[in-house]
């Protein structure tokens, strides 16, 4: 058994740094490369291109990175473990072993597919066997957008791609894995942590919290003292370096830019947090409070003291709906008086589109500049060079939103002065695909491992 | 004596659906009672007064000097439903920080707190 097990992680997102995982294998020695590209909103957009290309549904970049890591998993022993496979795994499985017949590493690589976590086809079948998926936040049955749903994946853990790894393979591509798993998991393969160590399993998955989001826990997005933090162009992407008893060094490669100190790690530590005592995932409920961080060295924070318990018979499950249609323009007014002229120019604007009958779900108003980030917080602006007018609609009518687009170039000709900023043309209209957490009992999603060489 | 959070604290925060979270770390261990005394559930709730629909709560970290915000009904709707150009609550983090404390002079000198200029 290894004494001390590292694994990278190289993708925050899907459109993270494309060159991360490449630097992630080639500055330092590693075990495992981790990359996370599941968003809520990155699973309807590959619901989408599967429904056009049944042959697609997957993180596309994962290929290129699969490409620029391929040498060290063959020659080194690397292993990729990613959720890149979006809602259609064995598509990118597929695409993987393609890639790597072509770059002459055919039969080389020993791919694990974990499926199971894609809901979408079972749907009705959940709705009628009393699986009511009722909205999280407010209660509702999902029966009020079933027609509308785009997609229905269960949060899965960390159990399949730890069967995936000890069936013996060296890349991993999941769907809806949870980004903690992602990290977790080979940890668990590796010291053969059993499935009730809850401190264990906390401590792999709060380390898997720390490296999920890149190089947001070693200097990126970092607030403290961030005037200070050497060298961003080249910012280093975090590793941990794990021991069998849950302990873990938070690092990065020498010679790389950012930064891993206690306070960079809090920061990352403290993103997207609920009730830190209770950080709820498939496989350990992880409490943050325990979490003991101390500096051990240059561009290193020991994590020690992870305490967990037993997880509840629940799965979260993301369902992803068609949920209207919504734009934004913007306009630039400049000093004097740019906030006055920006607030004419929103009335204006307002009445214009009541006088023509469009009506809206909602509507939004900021000016960016004056009160956008920050709202009546940001005090007095009244002085300030120049002011954004950004003004958003939505609703379920497109063409009604497609309207609303047409109304904002006309103001700069025939409404207040000084105002400029309108080359990008008519606003946008989008089609809103809006999300809907629910919870499942554990027992009805079945995961499933195969095996691609 | 009048301390500004910014001073004596760094934060980041984030989205889950159309609630934003604030964690708010001590810039000094020793000033981690300051925040946790002062900066409370009802005092966030009427700083943010008039643009958070819902309520806040409040946890508490002091293994990592830190506190937890959650602020209900602040992001327009969240995710991809919200208009905001904080739709993912990126940036309550600093508006937080905007918070001026009313510190007992004997204490703030104690703590050598920097004062609000």
């Amino acid at each position: 058994m290894k004494t001390v097990v590292r694994v990278a992680g190289g993708q925050g997102f899907w459109g993270d740094d494309l060159d991360a995982p490449r630097r992630q294998v080639e500055g330092g020695p590693i075990d495992y490369l981790m990359l996370d590209y599941l968003a809520e909103v990155t699973m309807s957009i590959l619901q989408k291109q599967k429904e056009r290309d049944p042959t697609l549904g997957y993180a596309r970049d994962f290929i290129g990175a699969m490409e620029s890591v391929l040498a060290a998993v063959i020659g080194r022993g690397v292993k990729v473990v990613a959720n890149a496979g979006g809602v259609n795994p064995p598509a990118c499985a597929a695409a993987v072993k393609a890639a790597a017949a072509k770059s002459g590493a055919g039969g080389k690589l020993r791919i694990g597919v974990v499926t199971g976590d894609d809901l979408l086809g079972r749907l009705d079948e959940l709705l009628e066997t009393g699986h009511q998926l009722a909205n999280m936040d407010t209660g509702e049955a999902l029966s009020a957008v079933r027609d509308r749903v785009l997609s229905a994946n269960a949060y899965i853990g960390s159990e399949p791609i730890v069967e995936a790894l000890d069936k013996g393979a060296n890349v991993v591509i999941t769907g809806r894995s949870t980004d903690t798993a992602l990290t977790m998991a080979p940890l668990r393969h590796e010291f053969g942590w059993a499935a009730d160590s809850w401190n264990l399993l906390a401590a792999g998955i709060v380390a898997g919290h720390i490296i999920e989001c890149g190089a947001q826990c070693s200097g990126g997005n970092c607030l403290f003292d961030w005037r200070s933090i050497p060298n961003l162009a080249d910012v280093g992407y975090p590793l941990v370096e794990a021991s069998a008893d849950g302990s873990f060094v938070v690092t990065k490669h020498p010679g790389t830019g950012g930064r891993v100190s206690v306070p960079t790690v809090t920061e990352q530590l403290v993103y997207e947090m609920g009730d830190p005592r209770s950080y709820i995932t498939p496989d350990v409920i992880a409490d943050f409070t325990t979490i003991q961080l101390a500096a051990d060295g240059e561009d290193r924070v020991r994590v020690s003291g992870i305490k967990g318990k037993a997880p509840t018979d629940k799965l979260k499950v993301s369902v992803a709906y068609r949920a209207g249609f919504k734009a934004v323009g913007t306009l630039v007014y400049a000093w004097p008086d740019a906030l006055e002229k920006a607030t004419l120019a929103d009335r204006v604007l307002r009445e214009r589109l009541d006088r023509l009958g469009l009506r809206f779900e909602h509507t939004l108003t900021e000016f960016v500049g004056a009160n956008a980030t920050h709202g009546r917080l940001a005090g007095d602006q009244t002085d300030a060079p120049e002011v954004q007018l950004r003004f958003g609609v939505r609703g379920q009518d497109r063409a009604i939103v497609e309207r609303f687009t047409r109304e904002i170039a006309p103001l700069v000709l025939n409404g207040p002065p000084s105002v400029t900023g309108f080359a990008g043309g008519r606003p946008k209209v989008e089609e809103i695909v809006a999300y809907w957490p629910a919870l499942i009992d554990k027992s009805v999603v079945k995961t499933k491992v195969d095996i691609v060489e | 004596m009048k301390v500004r959070l910014v001073d004596i604290a760094h934060a980041r925060s984030g989205d889950k659906g159309d609630t934003a979270n604030v964690g708010v770390i001590a810039l000094d261990p020793r000033w981690y009672p300051v925040i946790r005394e002062f900066v409370t559930a009802q005092r966030v709730s009427e700083h943010f007064r008039g643009m958070i629909g819902g309520g806040v709560d409040r946890f508490e970290l002091p293994n990592l000097n830190a506190l937890n915000f959650l602020l209900h009904g602040a992001l327009d709707g969240g995710g991809t439903l919200s208009l905001k150009t904080d739709a993912q609550g990126k940036v309550y983090s600093t508006a937080l920080l905007r918070m001026v404390l009313d510190v007992p002079d004997a204490e703030a000198k104690r703590l050598a707190l920097p004062a609000a200029r």
